[in-house]
């Protein structure tokens, strides 16, 4: 009530967000505890939960990486950082942080080429190309795990169908499921395979946002759509691709999934990122502390990222 | 005969619908693939030179992959856990949306931040203490165990605040007067103006609780516990060769219903992950 009737003469048919005059008195004190408690009520369930949920195992977790601590056992030795040095002077660590840098990249920078071409590709006036955007969009929402599985038998090297297409065309089938590498390289196709439509559709929501005018006037002074396309186009897509460029970044990193379902970490380690390994370390190893000495590892490395996005996020917030 | 009146448009177009028909192909042969293979038994599937289409069709893998696995329970399963994780999610989203435009205290924007800060908490460094948590509670294979840590919704309040902030306040300040409590306000004008988004951003929760897949197979070990993704990695831990049919006849059920609802309702997701995009 106290609100309403403070604001004789606020703006009524504005748009955009607009907030409360200042210089309003300040509600009476029985008020204001109830507006506390309804605030409470509101917004105090999913505050709570996301302290014991979030913030809590988070704190918590950077504790756990000093401990020598079996997962489940009711006894844990305080080590200082070993974990930390343990991890720097394991010498599968160096391997582990190739995989995971070759994995990031290979699905960050591919997934982005592709989903821009992908994108100048639907954007153009062509029959079908709703249709084509649903169905590049569509893997996407389906399940890591199923798709996973699903390529895992597309790439059998014996019976699979990529064997055959192969054998057509005159190459033998790479040993998909026991060359590390190749393993690798699997596993990032089929990554792209499924997140690319997702880059996709944001790029293409960055095109459409360029105004038709700068087109015309490019194109009236003579340049290329080439030419147009990188000079007007892809500064224009500036911010779409920085924002890109970090989350596809923070997804790649945490990917977990497709990894799982096709080489659960192997063959010989070759497709262990870090978070596979925290995965291993913690729950196959039982190695919890050691584990979460990763986890905060790659906490770091994903929160400076993170940082940077929230500050971009703040700049465009502000300009439109 | 009909002459293209515009030749220089006409020979990039068929670069166009080329290069178009060959993405469409990729994303959707692999499909087709597994629907097919879903129809082949052990022969068929190991035969050289490949075999393309099934013999039969008859659902023989089908029966096989639900015999061998509770696939009827893993359905349940995940439909409670997509159902009460996504709507409650969506319900906490709101109420704290609601509160932090709507209620008048002090602090407000602290307690925001205290909301989108848990947006740069990645999943792995919560698993381990989490998990300790959830075994403490004795919340193992438990519904509760796998619905209730993934609750809290940062990002859809965030996504909610940001819609909530433009609606215009004078709706709500004459429905103060008319003495509508915070309730009655939320449900009767905050709601109801901001269809498209809840609906956006309900559908992808949808999707992302129905594929969550490292949390269930933390917490559950029990086959009637657990949620299609996990049980479908059931069919792979055979001794052997791998029955190539019967997992693809598992896929397909995993990844069908998904794919019916992104079909049907395609417009209202790809809105809600360019919203996701474009505000964070």
């Amino acid at each position: 009530m106290a609100t309403a009737t403070s604001l004789p003469d606020a703006p009524v048919r504005q748009t955009g967000a607009h907030r409360a005059p200042r210089s309003r008195p300040r509600p009476r004190y029985r008020n204001r505890l109830r507006n506390w408690l309804i605030f409470a009520v509101l917004a105090g369930p999913n505050i709570a939960l996301l302290v014991v949920f979030t913030y809590r195992p988070l704190l918590q977790s950077f504790y756990l990486s000093t401990l020598q601590w079996n997962l489940g056992s009711p006894t844990a030795f305080p080590v200082g950082l070993a974990n930390y040095a343990d991890f720097f002077a394991d010498p599968g660590t160096p391997r582990m942080l190739a995989v995971t840098a070759i994995f990031t990249l290979a699905t960050v920078g591919g997934g982005m080429v592709l989903g821009l071409l992908l994108a100048v590709l639907l954007n153009r006036k062509l029959h079908f190309r709703g249709v084509a955007r649903t169905i590049v969009v569509a893997p996407y929402v389906l399940s890591g795990v199923a798709v996973g599985l699903l390529w895992l038998f597309v790439f059998d090297p014996n019976f699979g169908v990529l064997s055959a297409l192969l054998h057509t065309v005159g190459i033998g089938s790479p040993d998909w499921y026991t060359a590390p590498h190749w393993a690798l390289v699997m596993v990032i196709i089929v990554y792209l395979w499924k997140n690319v439509g997702y880059v996709a559709l944001i790029y293409l929501a960055g095109l459409q946002a360029v105004p038709r005018d700068l087109l015309e006037a490019a194109s009236l002074d003579g340049a290329s759509p080439l030419r147009s396309f990188v000079s007007v186009v892809l500064p224009l897509l500036g911010p779409t691709t920085f924002f890109l460029g970090i989350t596809t970044l923070l997804t790649s990193l945490q990917s977990f999934d497709i990894i799982r379902a096709m080489t659960n970490g192997g063959p010989l380690e070759g497709t262990t990122t870090m978070m596979y390994s925290i995965y291993l370390e913690g729950f196959a190893g039982g190695r919890a502390g050691y584990s979460s000495a990763i986890a905060t590892i790659l906490f770091l490395v994903l929160f400076a990222v993170t940082v940077v996005q929230l500050r971009f996020v703040e700049r465009k917030v502000h300009y439109t | 005969m009909i002459v293209d009146a515009r030749p220089r448009a006409a020979r990039p177009a068929v670069g166009g619908y080329l290069t178009m028909a060959l993405a469409v192909a990729v994303m959707v042969l692999p499909l087709v693939w597994m629907a097919l293979a879903s129809f082949k038994d052990m022969d068929e599937l190991y035969r050289l030179p490949i075999q393309w289409l099934p013999e039969s069709l008859a659902p023989t893998n089908y029966v096989t992959a639900t015999q061998t696995v509770p696939f009827g329970m893993f359905f349940v399963n995940s439909a409670v856990t997509t159902v009460l994780g996504a709507g409650l999610k969506m319900l906490l989203g709101l109420m704290t949306a609601y509160a932090l435009v709507f209620v008048d205290i002090p602090f407000r924007r602290f307690f925001f931040y205290v909301v989108v800060c848990a947006l740069l908490v990645p999943q792995q460094i919560v698993l381990i203490p989490n998990y300790a948590l959830v075994a403490e509670l004795g919340w193992l294979n438990t519904y509760q165990g796998m619905i209730v840590p993934g609750l809290a919704s940062a990002f859809g309040t965030f996504l909610f605040r940001q819609h909530f902030l433009t609606l215009p306040r004078s709706i709500l300040e004459a429905a103060e007067l008319d003495g509508a409590g915070h309730l009655q306000r939320l449900w009767r004008f905050v709601v109801p103006l901001s269809g498209p988004t809840i609906a956006a951003v309900g559908l992808v929760s949808i999707v992302t609780e129905w594929n969550d897949y490292l949390w269930p197979l933390l917490v559950i070990d029990r086959p009637e516990m657990m949620t299609l993704p996990v049980g479908l990695t059931l069919l792979m831990n055979f001794d052997g060769v791998p029955d190539w049919g019967v997992i693809m006849a598992g896929t397909v059920l995993v990844t069908v219903p998904v794919l019916a609802v992104f079909f049907l309702l395609q417009r209202r997701i790809v809105a809600g992950l360019v919203t996701g995009a474009v505000t964070g």
